[in-house]
């Protein structure tokens, strides 16, 4: 990809010496270097859990280092609060975006530094001031929209304006292509540049190698909180990449036989369904999954699979349409009756829908059954019943540590967490399951597991749905790939046949294919 | 005869509204900045008690007025420790102040007027000053519409004043910032502590303000029961008028006005006092259920803020 | 073999760091010495007024007894509270529904002719159904209109205080010849304890309503740690997301929540007036069940066999309060107490993280400082 490389190595902006950084006896920075010149963009590359978001905590003055010290600008500084490092030039865009949710674009920039006139908070000029930045560096936002309206793409620009309304030259951006369309992650790849060329350097905390070799000229290396190398992004390749973060060599290809379909295990029909703001989000969605194989849904957060999955495991109800699984009509039914219809899920946020953090692991794993006979007699717990299916599970599916029956949930790892919750539906061995960003946060080990176990489901003949906004996953598993935009399914591909370009052509909306 | 009514009605509103909208106001402020208060109660009650004890004292209303402020703002700067500094459950500190308040303003009473657990009357000339008072004929219409304690205007200017530094200074819209995202102001250089100390404190202030007001001007002395369940209906007030100082001076008139009501339905005897006493509180819920619906808690209500370090 | 002396030390000490229990004894010790520097600064002497608390409540078994059927209303309430809590629900309520459960109790206690065996199940079971109802009114305002529970109860709690007065000022139920209260329910109705024998031992006023109160706690504590209701209440308390996910119905499980919440209150109300109150007065002002109840949940943990002992205890402290009195000392010296245990169990979390870093660092220094 022919990009301009803006980097003047003769002027270092930031170097960071022997950065350590500890939370009690965790280690999360084991003495990292860091280098930045000016104009470069400079990658951080490493795991879920490697430290990279701790590094740039700690440049950001959010967290102090355990030892170790900071030069910005070539004079040493001691960058103890968010306002110091603002101060020196330092800005940072969070991967949860830190937005004020009721207020409006202008009021969420200039929160903090806010022009005044007399006593008054002057939004007038502070609303000119926006649009001027955002034409400069082309970072099309609309400033009187509140927060909660708009797109999540146009909420990352207003953090980047953020940041520049602070007079920042030097951008941290914290995993900023999560919930992007490939379209949009041009656009910002695009925007990366404007910046550089303006003599601002960017600094990339990321785990996609894709972005790393499309938009940076240096990378650096973390693993488990130690640095491992810095190189040129030029003279490497992804697979190179990808092995020195995480350690071995690595395969991307799943292992997967092919499959004829069997029957219908889900047949949605004209599905419509309104958001949380009562705004209809599903327009007549249809999407069939057969038994045996995988249907990957490929979209963009926000154009509706989230709500296609509320309303198909019953959490929300659809305004029309039908769902029927297994030939029985569930539209409109409670999830007890949906799940008793022979549905298991994996949710998107584990935390929020999965589990009880603070029940424990033998509690949790019976968070859908235990109105069962097993696990209960007239409204009483068998505790013992319980308890010995809670051992079982833990040992089946490996989760660690042993013997955490009775520990909260809350205290075992994401990835641990995320067994906890495949343990429990794989016990339900329902014939359709439908799987949310089962991924999400979670390190390349416990990622191979669980594409493992989806293809598992498939072999032995289940039926599985495959919700992901990574696409790469999704073409990695999924037999037939459907394309949602707008509420709609605009695109179906087979897995073998899929094209990433023309997979984000559709997820945007361009070039319906069927 | 009607307008002797509605001049006696518009008095006893103009009676029990300020009080409470003082509290009201002082909640808004804990509130819209994400700690809940509900120790509003205790700090009224100790306001109640040091602003008559300073008014027998030192003989001069404004003074002691201002000194019940202070008492309500010593516990609000209590709470605000508790949940500040300390991140304790807001709802568990603000019933400790409710006992540790009134508890304290009673004990000091009996300490220091031979164990009686009122104080003696306050003397008129120590009492907040009325407004109009014997321009107009006693007992016309005019003299019960305007004559009113001086205090019950400077409430409803409180009113505008405080509309403004919510909606038009820098510090408002920090307060309300850090109400709905602390981490979001955090990460920008706010002060997230340090608002809400005083946010917090100030709630205690206008909250002793409206207790004093009480024992300064409508009864004039302290008794135990003197403050009994107003410090919960400004809450109710708060949250009726959706945790806006506008909304707030609505609900609070509203139960101002019931109170009216009820005052005069039972000087004429008609029905049980008792059932013309449940009006306000049912009025409210009738309007809750018909017209007010849901109100938009601040995102950051109630939950502690750590910064991470 | 030294090892395993040594890990059942640890975990020993470590589970009296980790719980709750600690903090609770620390948080009380603590309100007793400022409650002793105020009445001192105030020219009382401390030891005297503690002493006569002591012996107000421990002097005579007849005090003693009398200070247990104190506390089994405010047991019945702190479980009221507690049970909600775990819903997640703060049930700020509970004053009014106590007022509603003791008028129903009262008017089956006052109208209804049956023999003793039926008249006190009659009345409780009345007590706890109105108190029940009157928290399923604000239950339902919550869920289906969305209204705000704080709101609701506090209007609630007010309109209960006028109806109680309302109703006491009916000439049928008005006592007879002045005074202003209802008519004593009858003796059928009462928790009094019969026996002369025991009556010689125990005093005039004892009552088993401490046995409603115990038992009401052992079967909420069955209900919240050993059947499903307990379960699907705990998990809508602490994730109604992942509960709604697990197929349970948040919304019925806190309105059932709430009811039975209003039950135990009402109950509260029923033990007060058929154990010690005999009938209800005209009221002056509020009484504040309902914060006695939140006072002892919150000392209880909310756990409800802690509620039994922190009734006890409240109910000990208010009974002996009501003689301090004869020395001179404030009554109210009781609430300052209450208000500091409270403050500092709010805040006790900080000492146990402090006290378990401490613990955590001799540990590691202890065994030859290796990490």
């Amino acid at each position: 990809m022919g990009r301009e490389s803006h980097v003047d190595l003769s002027k270092t902006v930031i170097a960071m010496h022997d950065i350590v950084k500890k939370f009690g006896d965790f280690v999360a920075n084991d003495g990292i270097n860091l280098t930045v010149h000016k104009g470069e963009v400079h990658a951080i590359l490493g795991e879920n859990g490697a430290g990279k978001s701790t590094l740039m905590n700690v440049l950001y003055g959010l967290y102090h280092p355990t030892s170790g010290y900071i030069e910005v600008n070539g004079n040493k500084a001691a960058i103890d609060s968010p306002e110091k490092a603002i101060e020196l030039g330092i800005g940072m865009v969070h991967q949860h975006f830190m937005l004020v949710q009721p207020f409006s674009v202008t009021e969420n920039i200039i929160l903090g530094m806010e022009p005044v006139k007399g006593l008054t908070v002057d939004l007038k000029s502070a609303r000119e001031q926006v649009i001027e930045l955002s034409q400069r560096y082309g970072l099309q936002v609309d400033p009187d929209a509140k927060i909660e309206d708009i797109s999540v793409g146009m909420q990352q620009r207003v953090e980047i304006l953020k940041v520049l309304y602070r007079g920042a030259d030097i951008l941290i951006l914290d995993e900023p292509t999560a919930s992007l369309t490939p379209q949009e992650i041009g656009e910002l790849i695009e925007i990366i540049g404007h910046l550089t060329k303006d003599g601002k350097s960017i600094i990339l905390i990321t785990h996609k190698l894709k972005e790393i070799k499309a938009s940076a000229d240096y990378c650096t290396i973390i693993r488990q909180g130690k640095y491992i190398q810095t190189v040129n992004v030029a003279e490497v390749n992804e697979d190179q990449l990808a092995a020195m973060m995480v350690g071995r060599d690595v395969t991307f290809k799943v292992d997967k036989k092919e499959q004829k379909p069997g029957e219908d295990a889900l047949v949605v029909k004209n599905l419509h369904g309104k958001d949380y703001r009562n705004v209809e989000i599903l327009k007549g969605l249809d999407i069939t999954v057969r038994k045996g194989e995988i249907v990957g849904l490929a979209g963009v957060d926000g154009n509706g699979q989230t709500e296609l999955v509320e309303i198909i495991t019953g959490l929300r109800k659809g305004t029309e349409g039908s769902v029927m699984i297994h030939g029985k009509e569930v539209f409109g039914k409670t999830p007890r009756e949906i799940f008793e219809a022979g549905i298991t899920s994996i949710p998107a946020d584990r935390q929020k829908h999965g589990l009880v953090l603070q029940f424990s692991v033998a509690d949790n794993l019976i968070l859908q059954n235990f109105g069962e006979e097993e696990f209960s007699s007239h409204g009483i717990l068998k505790r013992d019943a319980i308890q010995k299916k809670a051992t079982e599970l833990i040992e089946k599916f490996d989760v660690r540590p042993r013997g955490s029956e009775g520990k909260p949930a809350g205290q075992l790892s994401g990835g641990n967490q995320q067994k906890v919750i495949i343990a429990r539906e794989i016990t339900n061995d329902s014939e359709l399951l439908i799987a949310v960003n089962p991924t999400r946060g979670l390190d390349v080990g416990a990622i191979e597991y669980v594409h493992k176990y989806l293809v598992e489901q498939r072999n032995k003949g289940k039926a599985v749905l495959l919700v992901s906004f990574e696409l790469d996953e999704i073409m990695s598993l999924s037999d037939e790939i459907k394309v949602i935009f707008d509420g709609k399914i605009v695109g179906s591909v087979p897995g073998r046949d899929a094209n990433e370009n023309e997979l984000g052509l559709m997820m945007a909306g361009g070039g319906a294919h069927e | 005869m009607f307008l002797r009514n509605l001049g006696l009605l518009i008095n006893a509103t103009m009676t029990y509204t300020p009080p409470l909208l003082l509290a009201a106001l002082g909640s808004c402020f804990s509130e819209r900045s994400g700690v809940v208060n509900i120790g509003i109660e205790g700090m009224m009650t100790i306001g109640a008690f040091v602003g008559a004890a300073m008014a027998l004292t030192c003989g001069n209303p404004w003074i002691a007025f201002l000194v019940g402020g202070l008492a309500g703002a010593l516990f609000g700067l209590l709470h605000a420790m508790a949940c500040v500094s300390f991140q304790a459950d807001q709802t568990i500190s603000g019933t400790a102040i409710n006992f540790l308040a009134p508890g304290l303003a009673v004990f000091l009473c009996k300490a220091i007027y031979d164990g009686s657990s009122d104080t003696p009357a306050v003397d008129i000339s120590a009492k907040l000053p009325k407004v109009f008072d014997g321009i107009f004929p006693v007992g016309s219409f005019w003299d019960n519409v305007l004559s009113n304690y001086s205090v019950a205007y400077l409430s409803l200017v409180l009113v505008a004043v405080i509309w403004f530094v919510f909606y038009k200074t820098r510090f408002g819209m920090r307060l309300r910032a850090v109400g709905e995202s602390p981490e979001a102001c955090d990460t920008l250089g706010i002060n997230v502590y340090r608002l809400r100390y005083i946010c917090v404190i100030l709630s205690g202030f206008l909250a002793g303000l409206g207790g004093a007001y009480i024992t300064l001007a409508t009864v004039s002395q302290f008794r135990p029961i003197v403050i009994v369940g107003q410090g919960f209906m400004a809450i109710s007030a708060v949250i009726f008028g959706k945790f806006k100082p506008q909304g707030a001076l609505l609900a609070c008139l509203l139960f101002g006005f019931c109170n009216g009501v009820k005052v005069l339905a039972t000087s004429s005897n008609v029905v049980s006092p008792n059932l013309i006493s449940m009006i306000p509180y049912i009025v409210t819920i009738l309007a809750l259920v018909l017209f007010v619906g849901t109100a938009r808690v601040p995102a950051a209500n109630g939950k502690p803020f750590q910064k991470a370090k | 073999m030294s090892n395993a002396k040594e890990k059942t030390k640890n975990s020993f000490g470590t589970k009296i760091l980790h719980g709750n229990l600690l903090y609770t004894l620390i948080s009380i010790l603590v309100g007793f010495v400022v409650g002793a520097i105020l009445l001192q600064a105030a020219g009382i002497s401390a030891g005297e007024a503690y002493g006569k608390l002591v012996t107000g409540v421990f002097g005579k078994p007849k005090f003693i007894v009398w200070a247990i059927v104190y506390a089994s209303p405010i047991i019945l309430t702190g479980l009221s509270v507690a049970f909600s809590f775990q819903t997640g629900v703060f049930n700020i309520g509970a004053e009014g529904q106590y007022v509603v459960g003791t008028l129903a109790a009262c008017i089956v206690g006052v109208f209804v002719k049956v023999p003793a065996v039926i008249h006190v199940p009659l009345c409780l079971i009345a007590a706890a159904l109105a108190g029940g109802l009157w928290s399923m009114i604000v239950a339902v305002l919550k869920v289906k209109r969305g209204i705000n529970e704080v709101l609701s109860f506090i209007m609630f709690n007010w309109i209960a205080y006028y109806l109680s007065n309302y109703v006491v000022n009916i000439p049928a139920v008005h006592k007879e010849g002045g005074g202003e209260a209802t008519k004593d329910i009858l003796e059928s109705a009462t928790m009094l304890i019969r026996s002369e024998s025991l009556q010689e031992v125990l005093g005039s006023g004892a009552s088993y309503n401490i046995f409603v109160a115990v038992i009401a706690a052992v079967v909420i504590a069955f209900i919240l740690n050993r059947t499903t209701l307990g379960y699907k209440l705990k998990a809508v308390g602490f994730n109604r997301h992942a509960a709604e996910y697990g197929g349970i119905n948040s919304n019925r499980e806190i309105m059932t929540a709430m009811s039975i919440s209003g039950a135990l209150a009402g109950m509260g109300g029923a033990c007060q007036l058929m154990g010690m109150g005999m009938r209800i007065s005209q009221f002056s002002s509020q009484e504040s069940f309902g914060f006695q109840g939140i006072t002892v949940a919150l000392i209880g943990s909310t756990n409800p066999i802690g509620c039994i002992f922190a009734g006890l205890f409240y109910g000990a402290m208010k009974y002996g309060g009501t003689k301090l009195s004869l020395v001179n000392a404030p009554s109210e010296i009781v609430d300052i107490i209450m208000g500091t245990i409270i403050f500092f169990i709010a805040i006790a979390h900080v000492f146990k993280r402090l006290l378990l870093s401490y613990a955590g660092n001799k540990k590691a220094k202890g065994e030859g400082g290796a990490k």
